[in-house]
């Protein structure tokens, strides 16, 4: 029973966290980076091994964030040398995660890191991976560093609304008005590597750009106003969580494709039905 | 007095010198016109000013001190394709982005900040639409809002760049409107224009550039064919049709 | 040594492997240089996460294991997908950096769910099915490479025979119908070489990274030259050199995937490239500067 409760705490917490990160960057247009970074991270946790040897909660939020502002700025490098961006974002986080793919494939006997977990997560193991503190138990890790994700996104976007919603609808308007455009770019970026690598464990890196992007392109639909997309977007990531799991359990496969199935679904429901310009609701009124 | 004095500005974009060497005095209380042929650098060299992008040289005062020490007194229309209208926002909290210094770093808009927003909005007669997605808005009503915006700052400077383009008569009417009360108010306004037809009607000084400054000063003296044939490369066969530049000019 | 290379090399079906790898990665080089151009990097990436569900339903309809049947799945998902994103971004507001974003998850996502399908639900070797997220070169029987090889060669031929009309057709599609060349027709028979790449590779290089094999070359190339015909046949044998060099090494060392091997050994070369090549190389432009 507790072993469920623990699942689905998790499977939300990676819902609402991602959720309201992923807003901004398809807010931003900046979808790709958050692809990219939830692929780079892996590097960033084989390096924390290499460096701690645990996989452990702090090397690991430490490395991710490196590597994760490292892809943000390769990617900008690049692309201020004359490397259109999409190419920029293809090459550099094609050759991080390949390294990352190599090294856990080099080390994969020491660790309980395989390229599968990767992948698809261990979202069945979470409950057993628990936060010892003197030999007492206090809830599994994962939770743990959710949580803490979490309240950081909540606390950054509070704290920065404004900065980051004029910068985010007219960045060089802005600037003239002396909002820090670089400081809040390479914020949302922490805050994306941050909640990418706490959902790690549980979703897979691959896995994480769905609930990532999914949910914020999803609110976006439905929503006109900036704080009620991000608070939708979280809305909906607990949603598909929910549902992929409740899925998953029926035909015994895995959790996190099935939590990434479900914002697909979410989406394709807002795509076609939502009243105000639903592909299908658009269709039906040049109808009738 | 010079509100504005730009030396040697040059902007190079990939090797292709995009600005070369172009240095005006604007004089306080002044209405120009920024006119040249599409891809003359008018709008490269607004951001250049505002330093919105990279410049490779050049110096930009403003009242006598370094336009980074001066930035709060300048006011910024951008070209309305700029920005992606599908944001979810509403067109006061447009509006009230153009009070962003006054308002503070961590806080939020006070009563006073709002009503002020809205009396912006007011003066464009955009008020009725401030509580609408800006989506929903025809584009000489976004104009609006930017103008708006614009007006917001408060600022003794003003910028826009092309704000006639694609705007009803409603739109071009407030406009031409605030640049007179602006110019009245002693403030500075620069603008990037298309339409030859009306540089005279609505500028008291022209700027002409094609990607070098050809001449700058009162639109008597400088908006004659001559001059527009040196910067459009006599490209302007259909201008000596035009009744209003035969009138005007020499 | 020698004595050792000699019989690594007489292996007839390591020989296949790398003559596959050779080819494959001299033709993705070649068609990656017209997705470069064309500015549909992260597009061939969204076709490629794509293929995964196709091999899966491919598998779970005729329950065998058969190179073709699988490759015609990859392809009919990939399709899809290119053209969720076109329906995606024609019909609402989301542009078009999210709705790729989109696809390359939630297709990747539901390829995951089905392959824990199979895992759970078909007795008969799904083992396999694992190979195709990061590719494994060990793992392809003799047949196999020789429909790699042979395949890749036709895509090499088809893009030589087609290259100008590709050249023109991307770099001014009005000029182009002026000329009288069907711009619509290349444009749907570049995207079929890529789904050609995607599908024949995938096996080799997986479906996460074979996007790179596109990419990286090209853009690799980009940095020696200016004239499209150079950059295409220099992206060829970049793709070649990290196809043999990915190939080699992970047949030597078994725990190392072939797939991220073969990006790695790509991004060696564009990193080099970045530094010192000839055009726009940080490291002559640092010098030209001074």
């Amino acid at each position: 029973m507790m072993y469920t409760f623990w699942i689905i705490l998790t499977g939300c917490l990676v819902g609402l966290t991602c959720g309201i990160a992923g807003s901004l960057l398809v807010l931003r247009k900046m979808s790709m980076i958050a692809d990219a970074i939830s692929h780079t991270v892996l590097l960033g946790i084989v390096g924390a091994f290499f460096v701690s040897h645990s996989l452990n909660g702090v090397p690991m939020l430490i490395g991710a964030s490196v590597v994760g502002l490292l892809t943000a700025y390769l990617v900008e490098v690049l692309n201020k040398s004359g490397v259109q961006s999409d190419a920029a974002i293809g090459v550099v986080f094609t050759s991080l995660f390949a390294l990352g793919v190599i090294l856990i494939s080099l080390i994969g006997d020491q660790v309980h890191l395989d390229t599968n977990h990767a992948l698809m997560g261990e979202i069945a193991f979470v409950p057993w991976d628990t936060m010892m503190i003197k030999g007492q138990s206090y809830g599994p890790q994962a939770v743990w560093m959710l949580g803490f994700a979490l309240i950081a996104n909540v606390l950054l976007i509070t704290l920065f609304y404004k900065q980051i919603k004029m910068s985010t609808f007219d960045p060089q308007f802005a600037t003239l008005v002396g909002v820090p455009l670089t400081f809040i770019h390479y914020l949302l970026m922490t805050m994306v590597s941050f909640s990418t690598v706490a959902s790690f464990n549980s979703v897979g890196a691959i896995l994480v750009v769905a609930m990532l992007i999914v949910p914020g392109a999803t609110a976006y639909l439905l929503s006109e106003r900036f704080l009620h997309v991000i608070l939708l977007s979280g809305v909906i990531g607990v949603i598909a969580a929910l549902l992929g799991y409740g899925f998953s359990i029926l035909l015994n496969v895995s959790i996190a494709g099935s939590m990434a199935t479900m914002t697909g679904l979410l989406f394709l429901l807002a795509f076609l039905f939502n009243p105000k310009n639903g592909l299908i609701i658009k269709k039906l009124s040049t109808h009738y | 007095m010079n509100a504005i004095t730009v030396q040697q500005l040059t902007v190079v974009y990939d090797k292709q010198p995009a600005l070369e060497d172009v240095s005006f005095h604007v004089p306080k209380g002044s209405l120009t016109g920024i006119l040249g042929p599409n891809g003359a650098g008018k709008s490269t060299l607004i951001k250049a000013m505002l330093h919105l992008i990279p410049r490779k040289f050049g110096h930009v005062n403003v009242f006598g001190k370094p336009y980074t020490e001066q930035k709060h007194l300048i006011g910024y229309v951008p070209q309305r394709r700029e920005v992606d209208w599908d944001f979810p926002t509403n067109a006061l909290d447009v509006v009230l982005m153009g009070r962003y210094r006054q308002i503070g770093f961590f806080k939020r808009a006070k009563k006073e900040e709002i009503s002020w927003a809205k009396q912006c909005l007011e003066k464009v007669g955009m008020l009725a639409y401030a509580n609408r997605q800006i989506s929903q808005l025809s584009g000489g009503q976004q104009q609006r809002v930017f103008l708006a915006r614009a007006l917001a700052q408060n600022a003794s400077i003003y910028f826009m760049d092309e704000p006639f383009a694609g705007v009803d008569a409603q739109t071009e009417k407030a406009i031409i409107q605030l640049m007179k009360e602006w110019k009245k108010e002693g403030k500075t306004v620069l603008v990037v224009h298309h339409d030859l037809q009306t540089v005279e009607d609505y500028f008291d000084h022209v700027l002409l550039l094609n990607k070098k400054p050809i001449q700058y000063g009162e639109t008597q003296r400088v908006f004659n064919l001559n001059n527009l044939e040196q910067t459009y490369g006599g490209k302007i066969s259909f201008l000596e049709k035009s009744p209003v530049l035969i009138q005007g000019g020499e | 040594m020698l004595d050792f290379y000699q019989s690594f090399l007489s292996s007839a079906n390591v020989r296949w492997v790398l003559i596959g790898s050779l080819i494959l990665g001299f033709a993705s080089g070649m068609i990656g240089s017209f997705v470069l151009l064309k500015k549909q990097s992260l597009i061939s990436d969204a076709m490629s996460h794509a293929a995964l569900p196709g091999v899966c339903i491919g598998f779970m309809i005729f329950q065998e294991k058969s190179l073709p049947i699988l490759l015609v799945g990859a392809a009919v998902t990939s399709l899809i997908a290119t053209h969720a994103i076109q329906v995606i971004v024609n019909h609402s507001k989301i542009k078009s950096d999210a709705a790729i974003g989109i696809v390359i998850s939630v297709f990747f996502g539901f390829g995951i769910v089905l392959l824990t399908y199979i895992q759970q639900n078909f007795t008969s070797d799904q083992a396999g099915l694992d190979a195709f997220i990061f590719g494994q070169a060990a793992s392809l029987v003799r047949s196999d490479v020789q429909l790699v090889a042979i395949s890749s060669l036709i895509l090499v031929l088809i893009t030589t025979i087609c290259f100008k009309a590709f050249k023109i057709s991307i770099f001014d599609p009005s000029f182009a119908k002026n000329i009288g060349i069907h711009v619509r027709f290349f444009n749907g028979l570049l995207l079929a070489l890529v789904v050609g790449i995607v599908v024949i590779g995938i096996q080799m290089v997986g479906v996460v990274l074979i996007a790179a094999l596109l990419i990286t070359p090209a853009l690799a190339a980009r940095y020696w030259t200016d004239n499209l015909t150079v950059m295409a046949w220099l992206a060829g044998v970049f793709g070649s050199i990290s196809g043999l060099i990915g190939a080699i090494t992970s047949t030597l060392f078994s725990n190392l995937p072939t797939g991220p091997m073969i990006v790695l050994s790509a991004s060696v070369i564009f990193f080099i490239s970045l530094l010192i090549g000839q055009r726009k190389g940080l490291f002559l432009r640092a010098v030209k500067v001074r």
